[in-house]
Protein backbone atom coordinates (compact mmCIF):
# COMPACT_ATOMS: atom_id res chain seq x y z
CA UNK A 1 0.00 0.00 0.00
CA UNK A 2 1.09 3.61 -0.30
CA UNK A 3 0.58 6.18 2.21
CA UNK A 4 1.04 9.42 2.89
CA UNK A 5 3.22 9.80 6.17
CA UNK A 6 4.28 13.74 7.20
CA UNK A 7 3.65 14.89 3.62
CA UNK A 8 5.50 11.46 1.42
CA UNK A 9 4.47 9.13 -0.49
CA UNK A 10 5.86 5.69 1.02
CA UNK A 11 5.41 2.09 -0.11
CA UNK A 12 4.63 -0.26 2.48
CA UNK A 13 4.74 -4.27 1.36
CA UNK A 14 1.55 -5.17 3.51
CA UNK A 15 -1.81 -4.28 2.36
CA UNK A 16 -2.49 -3.11 5.85
CA UNK A 17 -0.82 -2.48 9.16
CA UNK A 18 -1.70 -1.14 12.48
CA UNK A 19 0.13 1.87 13.98
CA UNK A 20 2.41 -0.21 16.26
CA UNK A 21 3.49 -2.16 13.54
CA UNK A 22 3.66 1.35 11.08
CA UNK A 23 5.87 2.98 13.91
CA UNK A 24 8.39 -0.03 14.30
CA UNK A 25 9.16 -0.24 10.77
CA UNK A 26 9.62 3.47 10.60
CA UNK A 27 11.64 3.61 13.81
CA UNK A 28 9.20 6.19 15.49
CA UNK A 29 10.37 5.51 19.48
CA UNK A 30 9.89 9.01 21.49
CA UNK A 31 7.45 8.15 23.94
CA UNK A 32 5.69 11.58 23.48
CA UNK A 33 4.33 10.83 20.08
CA UNK A 34 1.19 12.32 18.25
CA UNK A 35 -0.55 10.25 15.71
CA UNK A 36 -3.06 11.50 12.97
CA UNK A 37 -5.14 9.20 10.91
CA UNK A 38 -6.87 10.85 8.19
CA UNK A 39 -7.17 14.12 10.56
CA UNK A 40 -8.05 11.85 13.05
CA UNK A 41 -6.24 11.53 16.29
CA UNK A 42 -4.92 7.95 17.72
CA UNK A 43 -5.01 7.49 21.19
CA UNK A 44 -1.56 5.70 22.52
CA UNK A 45 -3.70 2.66 23.72
CA UNK A 46 -5.60 1.79 20.22
CA UNK A 47 -2.05 1.75 18.05
CA UNK A 48 -2.66 -1.97 18.27
CA UNK A 49 -5.92 -1.70 17.24
CA UNK A 50 -5.70 1.19 14.41
CA UNK A 51 -5.40 -0.40 11.25
CA UNK A 52 -4.37 1.84 8.05
CA UNK A 53 -4.68 0.95 4.70
CA UNK A 54 -3.59 2.18 1.46
CA UNK A 55 -4.49 5.96 0.66
CA UNK A 56 -4.33 6.69 4.15
CA UNK A 57 -2.85 10.19 5.19
CA UNK A 58 -0.96 9.73 8.39
CA UNK A 59 0.99 12.18 10.44
CA UNK A 60 2.99 10.69 13.19
CA UNK A 61 5.24 13.43 15.57
CA UNK A 62 7.07 13.61 18.11
CA UNK A 63 6.61 16.23 20.74
CA UNK A 64 9.83 16.69 21.99
CA UNK A 65 10.24 18.78 25.32
CA UNK A 66 11.39 22.72 24.71
CA UNK A 67 10.51 25.88 24.30
CA UNK B 1 3.19 45.96 0.11
CA UNK B 2 4.71 48.51 1.74
CA UNK B 3 5.41 48.62 5.49
CA UNK B 4 2.45 50.69 6.17
CA UNK B 5 0.52 48.38 4.21
CA UNK B 6 1.25 45.58 6.37
CA UNK B 7 0.78 47.82 9.50
CA UNK B 8 -2.76 48.30 8.83
CA UNK B 9 -3.53 44.68 7.62
CA UNK B 10 -1.57 43.29 10.74
CA UNK B 11 -3.32 46.22 13.58
CA UNK B 12 -6.82 44.68 12.96
CA UNK B 13 -5.84 40.83 13.92
CA UNK B 14 -5.27 38.86 17.08
CA UNK B 15 -2.85 36.19 17.62
CA UNK B 16 -2.50 33.86 20.87
CA UNK B 17 0.73 32.96 22.56
CA UNK B 18 0.93 30.02 24.88
CA UNK B 19 3.41 29.94 26.94
CA UNK B 20 5.87 33.05 27.69
CA UNK B 21 9.18 31.60 27.85
CA UNK B 22 12.12 31.52 25.37
CA UNK B 23 9.60 30.71 22.92
CA UNK B 24 6.74 33.03 23.26
CA UNK B 25 8.23 36.12 25.15
CA UNK B 26 10.75 36.08 21.94
CA UNK B 27 7.69 35.50 19.64
CA UNK B 28 5.56 37.91 21.02
CA UNK B 29 8.14 40.41 20.85
CA UNK B 30 8.69 39.58 17.28
CA UNK B 31 5.04 40.19 16.60
CA UNK B 32 4.78 43.36 18.42
CA UNK B 33 7.35 45.38 16.69
CA UNK B 34 5.45 44.53 13.08
CA UNK B 35 2.54 46.10 14.47
CA UNK B 36 0.28 43.29 15.68
CA UNK B 37 -2.99 44.51 16.84
CA UNK B 38 -3.78 42.38 20.14
CA UNK B 39 -1.55 39.46 21.25
CA UNK B 40 -3.39 37.13 24.18
CA UNK B 41 -0.61 35.77 26.21
CA UNK B 42 -0.70 33.10 28.99
CA UNK B 43 1.97 31.96 31.53
CA UNK B 44 1.53 30.72 35.24
CA UNK B 45 5.14 31.80 36.16
CA UNK B 46 7.43 33.89 37.13
CA UNK B 47 10.92 35.55 35.83
CA UNK B 48 13.86 33.62 37.40
CA UNK B 49 17.20 34.73 37.09
CA UNK B 50 18.08 31.19 34.61
CA UNK B 51 15.14 32.05 32.19
CA UNK B 52 17.43 34.94 31.09
CA UNK B 53 20.08 33.31 28.62
CA UNK B 54 17.12 33.32 26.25
CA UNK B 55 13.67 34.67 27.15
CA UNK B 56 13.13 38.14 26.31
CA UNK B 57 13.06 39.68 29.97
CA UNK B 58 15.30 41.94 32.26
CA UNK B 59 17.45 41.50 35.32
CA UNK B 60 15.12 43.96 36.98
CA UNK B 61 11.94 41.63 36.43
CA UNK B 62 13.41 38.30 38.43
CA UNK B 63 10.56 37.43 40.43
CA UNK B 64 7.57 39.24 38.81
CA UNK B 65 5.05 37.12 36.45
CA UNK B 66 6.15 37.00 33.21
CA UNK B 67 2.78 38.01 31.58
CA UNK B 68 2.85 41.17 33.43
CA UNK B 69 6.52 41.67 32.27
CA UNK B 70 6.28 40.70 28.86
CA UNK B 71 3.50 43.22 28.58
CA UNK B 72 5.45 46.03 30.03
CA UNK B 73 8.35 44.69 27.80
CA UNK B 74 6.23 45.19 24.38
CA UNK B 75 4.66 48.48 25.78
CA UNK B 76 7.81 50.16 25.75
CA UNK B 77 8.53 48.56 22.36
CA UNK B 78 5.03 49.51 20.43
CA UNK B 79 2.29 50.90 22.69
CA UNK B 80 -0.06 50.60 20.46
CA UNK B 81 -0.36 46.55 20.52
CA UNK B 82 -2.74 45.72 23.06
CA UNK B 83 -1.83 42.84 25.37
CA UNK B 84 -4.31 40.49 27.13
CA UNK B 85 -2.55 38.76 29.98
CA UNK B 86 -3.43 35.31 31.70
CA UNK B 87 -1.48 34.80 34.39
CA UNK B 88 -2.93 30.98 34.89
CA UNK B 89 -2.01 27.60 34.15
CA UNK B 90 -3.35 26.51 31.06
CA UNK B 91 -5.73 23.40 30.30
CA UNK B 92 -7.76 21.92 27.75
CA UNK B 93 -10.55 23.42 28.82
CA UNK B 94 -9.67 27.10 29.64
CA UNK B 95 -7.31 27.05 26.19
CA UNK B 96 -10.85 26.80 24.09
CA UNK B 97 -12.38 29.82 25.95
CA UNK B 98 -8.98 31.91 26.39
CA UNK B 99 -7.99 32.24 22.65
CA UNK B 100 -11.00 31.91 21.10
CA UNK B 101 -11.01 34.64 19.21
CA UNK B 102 -7.54 34.45 17.96
CA UNK B 103 -7.06 34.33 14.05
CA UNK B 104 -4.33 32.08 14.70
CA UNK B 105 -2.51 30.69 17.86
CA UNK B 106 1.45 29.67 18.92
CA UNK B 107 2.13 27.23 21.10
CA UNK B 108 5.34 27.78 23.48
CA UNK B 109 5.06 25.67 26.11
CA UNK B 110 8.33 23.69 27.23
CA UNK B 111 6.83 20.17 28.40
CA UNK B 112 5.85 17.58 26.02
CA UNK B 113 2.62 17.16 27.82
CA UNK B 114 1.32 20.68 27.59
CA UNK B 115 1.93 20.39 23.64
CA UNK B 116 -0.07 17.77 23.37
CA UNK B 117 -2.64 19.07 25.24
CA UNK B 118 -2.65 22.37 23.60
CA UNK B 119 -2.54 20.21 19.90
CA UNK B 120 -5.54 18.35 20.38
CA UNK B 121 -7.62 20.95 22.52
CA UNK B 122 -7.21 23.84 20.06
CA UNK B 123 -7.19 21.69 16.57
CA UNK B 124 -10.48 19.94 17.25
CA UNK B 125 -12.32 23.37 18.92
CA UNK B 126 -10.86 25.21 15.95
CA UNK B 127 -9.99 23.36 13.47
CA UNK B 128 -10.17 25.63 10.96
CA UNK B 129 -7.17 28.02 12.83
CA UNK B 130 -4.21 27.81 12.46
CA UNK B 131 -2.01 26.13 15.10
CA UNK B 132 2.05 27.30 15.35
CA UNK B 133 4.00 24.62 17.28
CA UNK B 134 8.19 24.85 18.02
CA UNK B 135 9.41 21.63 18.44
CA UNK B 136 13.25 20.89 18.61
CA UNK B 137 15.58 24.35 18.97
CA UNK B 138 18.19 22.62 21.71
CA UNK B 139 21.14 23.40 21.95
CA UNK B 140 23.80 25.61 19.81
CA UNK B 141 24.64 25.75 16.32
CA UNK B 142 23.19 23.16 13.18
CA UNK B 143 21.00 26.09 11.85
CA UNK B 144 20.61 24.06 8.84
CA UNK B 145 18.50 21.62 10.97
CA UNK B 146 15.75 24.03 11.53
CA UNK B 147 13.16 23.88 9.49
CA UNK B 148 9.25 24.69 8.72
CA UNK B 149 6.89 22.07 8.02
CA UNK B 150 3.16 21.76 7.53
CA UNK B 151 0.43 19.65 7.85
CA UNK B 152 -2.79 20.94 6.69
CA UNK B 153 -3.21 23.81 9.42
CA UNK B 154 -0.60 22.93 11.79
CA UNK B 155 2.75 24.19 11.15
CA UNK B 156 5.74 22.94 13.54
CA UNK B 157 9.15 25.59 13.51
CA UNK B 158 12.12 23.66 14.72
CA UNK B 159 14.46 20.77 13.73
CA UNK B 160 12.24 18.24 15.05
CA UNK B 161 15.28 16.73 15.94
CA UNK B 162 16.87 18.09 19.90
CA UNK B 163 15.09 17.98 23.52
CA UNK B 164 16.38 20.20 25.39
CA UNK B 165 18.61 18.26 28.60
CA UNK B 166 21.15 19.19 30.56
CA UNK B 167 24.59 18.82 28.28
CA UNK B 168 21.64 20.04 25.94
CA UNK B 169 20.23 23.59 27.30
CA UNK B 170 17.72 26.07 25.54
CA UNK B 171 20.02 28.85 24.50
CA UNK B 172 19.07 32.51 23.22
CA UNK B 173 20.60 31.88 19.83
CA UNK B 174 18.84 29.19 18.51
CA UNK B 175 15.68 29.28 20.56
CA UNK B 176 15.37 32.76 19.09
CA UNK B 177 15.96 31.49 15.57
CA UNK B 178 12.58 29.08 16.13
CA UNK B 179 10.76 32.20 17.79
CA UNK B 180 11.16 34.01 15.17
CA UNK B 181 10.76 31.46 12.33
CA UNK B 182 7.06 30.92 14.08
CA UNK B 183 6.06 34.74 14.13
CA UNK B 184 7.11 35.39 10.47
CA UNK B 185 4.95 31.99 9.98
CA UNK B 186 2.56 34.20 11.43
CA UNK B 187 3.19 37.18 9.75
CA UNK B 188 2.80 34.82 6.26
CA UNK B 189 -0.31 33.39 7.19
CA UNK B 190 -2.43 37.04 7.76
CA UNK B 191 -0.35 39.12 4.84
CA UNK B 192 -0.46 36.03 2.69
CA UNK B 193 2.80 34.73 0.69
CA UNK B 194 5.58 37.27 -0.42
CA UNK B 195 5.07 37.78 -4.12
CA UNK B 196 7.89 38.74 -6.05
CA UNK B 197 10.57 37.38 -5.44
CA UNK B 198 13.60 39.21 -8.01
CA UNK B 199 16.47 36.90 -7.82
Amino acid sequence: MILNLNNREEFFDSDTLNISELMLIKKFSYPKIIVKVNDRFVEKEDFHSTYIKDGDKVIILHLLAGG
Amino acid sequence: MNFEQIRDILKTKKVGVAGCGGLGSNCAVALARVGLGTLVIADFDVVEKSNLNRQYYFYDQIGRPKTACLKENIARINPEVIVETHQTTLTGENIRFIFRDCDILVEAFDRSDMKEVILKAFTVSFPEKHLVMGIGMAGWGKNNLIQQNQYDKLIICGDQLTEIGENRPPLAPRVGVVANMQANAVIELLLGEMDDLML
